[in-house]
């Protein structure tokens, strides 16, 4: 190989008795928390070791010990048999580990090429090199297969580009291990095959590669073994080939789960609830759409990041501007109606990015719950609030969707993913609504959590309540609405009726028009 | 440094309680017991109920203008223009009060009630343009009432060419700057009233609720049905609203109309609030606290001065304080993160 970026350090491969990356017994505590647990954990060159369990499991910590962004309290970390000590990102990058976390750490204002090389500028006399940065970049950006251009300022890129950036970011210096997390969560298929493409190209070269991944499909295609995680305890390493899904969510959950996805029998849907005619917004990520949902519907919206399907709801919700066209509820016309206005009339919008558009991070559960209600009962007289009916209420709802642990008075931001996501979602059930729309409702959260999710959904649309599943989950398309419009570059590009809703169907939708 | 330990030694063998105390209640609570010892051994008149009510009655006007200002730190802002607002209301409200009462002479009450409402009328005309450019224009709060603390306290001063303002009803003063009811002083009245009111407001009604969601998450408010701009507009006119209450207050007890106090009201009053636990970052923060922490700021103030501390000095250690109580609030956050609960 006579690319430069990708050395995999083949002239230093330890004896195989030694794994790449290794843990033993290390332990995290919190005052009062044990978030590891005498976690052993060993990667060995060349493999893509899934790490798996639910949200608060310990991956994540387990992940930035890995990474020198977190210390542990207990235990030790061997690289390639020697006991290390990571003391910060720097340290491990030395070591040539490298991480991609959720969270991203880009420089809004910065181009690409200035954060790929943040904190390890090429210089020449003191000055910076702009002409090999700018080289550079394109190398990794072209090895990569990334359609970005180093001028960019990352403030302006969509966030799967973001996340194209972070991954390049890891390929900069000399790689021996790659830890990444959940990095297919806003990519397109198109950039996750990229992305996986690359993998088997660094796991030839001995990289190792710690991957964490809700998605099944992902483990099957690229996992070699898979080490479960719960509570932050280890549970088991397994084979990814040789488990099945249910072995998984046992080791996973401490308990025999059926299929995830609830029987689909809903019966026959009702009038019509929205009727969207001919919708264009202004900066055209919608053009001309027109689309209707039904009462006791679940209606999905299929296609790629950016394709329109957020943002037409969005803009049918208030919360984007319409150019042109028109969105009745009910029959009445709400074009251009605010949220405020609209949740009022019975239709909620809850978006997908729960920590910066959905929730109040530090404020208690109770009031994340009962924010779009409190001009109703049991929340308030319409004039002063209840705190008694608020307090009532909110417990109540809290019990049905299982919040763990159900502390209502807890900032949302000190529960884990899943129960964050089922606060937001405990707003649809406040008051009584005639469409709910919900926008890639499971994105982040554990597979437990998951399930009850798509109960809860489907309980609503039996009651009458018309649905629309935003998401970018090709499975949650299929086996969880009755019907699915198929976006492209703003356009509904099909409408697949239950008969046709096949992951041949909707992928050959995702890209049709580019092929022709 | 004496009462530091004074409050460690007991406390060493309840480390977490006391760390768990810190988390629930901030450091507020910690920096009063320092405060109340330390001036208690410095200074025998201190501990009085003579001198405490004067600490009340000298906190007021800080008290008033720091629950406006906690509205703005509670909807993710702050507002730099309280001091000019206390001015401005000050002077316009003195001018229309004199210029009323030397046109009738026998209707000193209407002059009072004129003057005081055309005082609020001018210091919430300033809070209206913060608003506007907060919430319509997307103007930094920052920014905003920088701009307009310049423009406000220009406007005073062009107003009186800098000369304080005379000719008020000798009413005005006696009834609003030293008048006593019971024994307590009136300002303090119209405070415990404000208070009571803006407590009412902000945990009873689905309002108040909303000043919070705006600074817990603008964009999450937003899309639950929360008229946002509206509520960012409100907030400001609050915020002036109250500094001028504060400010016609002030010029009851000064009995006359001046365009230069209030200068030090936009750090006391931020001061005020950071240390009684409101966030910078917006969405948290309890009116109570707030009122403890602007008696918190009135008695150091005072305890400094029977002390004999040089003002200049005073001024050095109210500047560490609200530092101080910024370095709290972050080891307090990585507290909150470990404990939890």
């Amino acid at each position: 190989m006579s690319d430069p970026l990708l050395h995999a350090r083949e002239g230093t491969q330890p004896p195989a008795a030694f794994p790449l990356l290794q843990t033993k017994a290390v332990t995290k505590e919190y005052p009062g928390v044990k978030a590891l647990d005498g976690v052993d954990f060993d990667l060995r060159p060349g493999e893509v070791h899934v790490l798996f369990g639910e949200n608060g499991a310990g991956k994540s910590t387990l992940i930035s010990i890995l990474a020198g962004a977190n210390q542990p309290s207990g235990g030790q970390i061997l690289f390639r048999g020697e006991p290390v000590t990571l003391h910060s990102v720097h340290d491990a990058r030395a070591y040539g580990i490298s991480a991609v976390f959720q969270e991203f750490s880009l420089i809004p204002q910065m181009t690409v090429e200035e954060n790929l090389f943040l904190g390890a500028e090429h210089t020449r006399g003191g000055f910076i090199d702009r002409a090999r940065i700018r080289r550079e970049a394109l190398e990794i950006l072209d090895e990569l297969g990334f359609d970005l251009r180093p001028e960019q300022r990352v403030d302006h890129l969509t966030r799967a580009e973001q996340q194209m950036v972070e991954i390049a970011k890891a390929f900069r210096s000399d790689l021996s291990v790659l830890i990444l997390d959940e990095p297919t969560a806003s990519l397109t298929n198109h950039e996750t095959d990229h992305l996986f493409d690359l993998i088997g190209q660094l796991t030839q070269r001995g990289v190792g590669i710690v991957y964490i991944t809700h998605r099944m499909a992902e483990i099957r295609r690229i996992g070699d073994r898979i080490t479960v995680l719960r509570d932050g305890r280890y549970i088991d390493t397994v084979d990814a080939k040789a488990s099945s899904e249910d072995d998984l969510v046992r080791l996973m959950t401490g308990r025999v789960v059926g299929s995830i996805f609830p029987a689909l029998d809903l019966g026959e849907a009702g009038d019509p609830v929205i009727e969207v005619r001919s919708l264009t917004t202004p900066d055209e990520t919608v053009i001309d759409a027109s689309m209707q949902v039904r009462a006791g519907e679940i209606v999905g919206m299929a296609g790629l990041v950016g394709s329109g399907k957020s943002e037409l709801m969005q803009a049918c919700f208030g919360a984007g501007p319409i150019a042109s066209g028109s969105v009745a509820l009910k029959g009445r016309d709400i074009t251009g109606n605010s949220p405020r206005r609209n949740i009022r009339a019975g239709f909620l919008y809850l978006p997908a990015d729960r920590r910066n558009e959905g929730l109040m991070m530090m404020r208690p559960v109770r009031e994340n719950v009962a924010l779009a209600s409190l001009d109703i009962k049991p929340f308030s007289n319409g004039f002063l609030l209840d705190r008694g009916g608020e307090v009532r209420a909110v417990t109540g709802l809290a019990e049905r969707l299982n919040l763990a642990p159900p502390r209502i008075e807890r900032a949302v931001d000190h529960f884990s993913g899943g129960n964050q996501q089922k606060a937001m979602l405990a707003r649809s059930l406040t008051r009584s609504y005639d469409l709910i729309v919900f926008d890639e409702p499971t994105v982040g959260v554990d597979v437990g959590t998951r399930a009850s999710i798509y109960e809860f959904i489907v309980e609503l649309a039996k009651s009458g309540t018309a649905i629309v599943l935003i998401s970018s989950d090709l499975p949650e398309i299929l086996h969880l609405t009755t019907r699915a419009y198929v976006f492209y570059r703003g356009r509904v590009q099909a409408e697949l009726q239950a008969d046709q809703l096949t992951e041949e169907n909707v992928l050959a939708h995702f890209f049709e028009r580019e092929a022709a | 440094m004496a009462a530091n330990t004074a409050t460690a030694q007991p406390a060493g063998g309840l480390g977490t309680a006391v760390k768990r105390l810190f988390v629930k209640l901030g450091i507020l609570p910690f920096l009063l017991v320092i405060a109340l010892i330390v001036f208690t051994l410095m200074s025998d008149n201190f501990l009085t109920p003579r001198n405490l009510m004067n600490v009340l009655r000298q906190s007021v006007y800080l008290m008033i203008v720091s629950m406006g200002q906690m509205m703005a730190l509670l909807t993710g802002g702050f507002d730099l223009s309280v001091g000019t607002i206390l001015a401005l209301s000050s002077v316009a409200g003195a001018m229309a009060m004199a210029a009323f009462y030397a046109a009738f002479p026998d209707m000193a009450g209407l002059a009072i009630a004129l003057g005081c409402l055309a005082g609020v009328a001018a210091g919430v005309s300033i809070g209206v343009v913060n608003g506007v450019g907060v919430a319509f224009f997307n103007v930094s709060p920052f920014m905003m009432s920088l701009g307009m603390a310049s423009v406000g306290f220009g406007i005073a001063l062009y107003l009186t060419g800098g000369v304080p303002v005379y000719g008020m009803p000798v009413a005005f003063g006696d009834l609003f700057g030293f008048g006593m009811l019971f024994g307590i002083p009136v300002p303090v009245y119209v405070a415990a009233l404000l208070v009571l009111a803006l407590y009412a407001f902000l945990y009873w009604t689905p309002q108040g609720r909303y000043f919070y969601a705006v600074g817990g998450n603008l964009k999450a408010a937003s899309l639950s049905g929360i008229n946002t701009t509206g509520t960012l507009l409100f907030t400001y006119v609050l915020c002036a609203f109250f500094a001028a209450v504060a400010g016609m207050l002030l010029t009851a007890r000064l009995d006359t109309g001046e365009a230069n106090i209030g200068a030090s009201m936009p750090l006391e009053s931020i001061a005020a609030c950071v240390i009684a636990g409101v966030s910078l970052r917006g969405g948290v923060g309890r009116l109570e606290n707030v009122v403890l922490g602007a008696l918190f700021i009135g008695l150091v103030q005072n305890g400094m001065n029977l002390a004999r501390i040089e003002s200049y000095l005073q001024t050095v250690v109210l500047g560490a304080l609200l530092i101080l109580a910024v370095i709290a609030d972050q080891i307090r956050l990585r507290y909150v993160a470990s404990l939890k609960d």
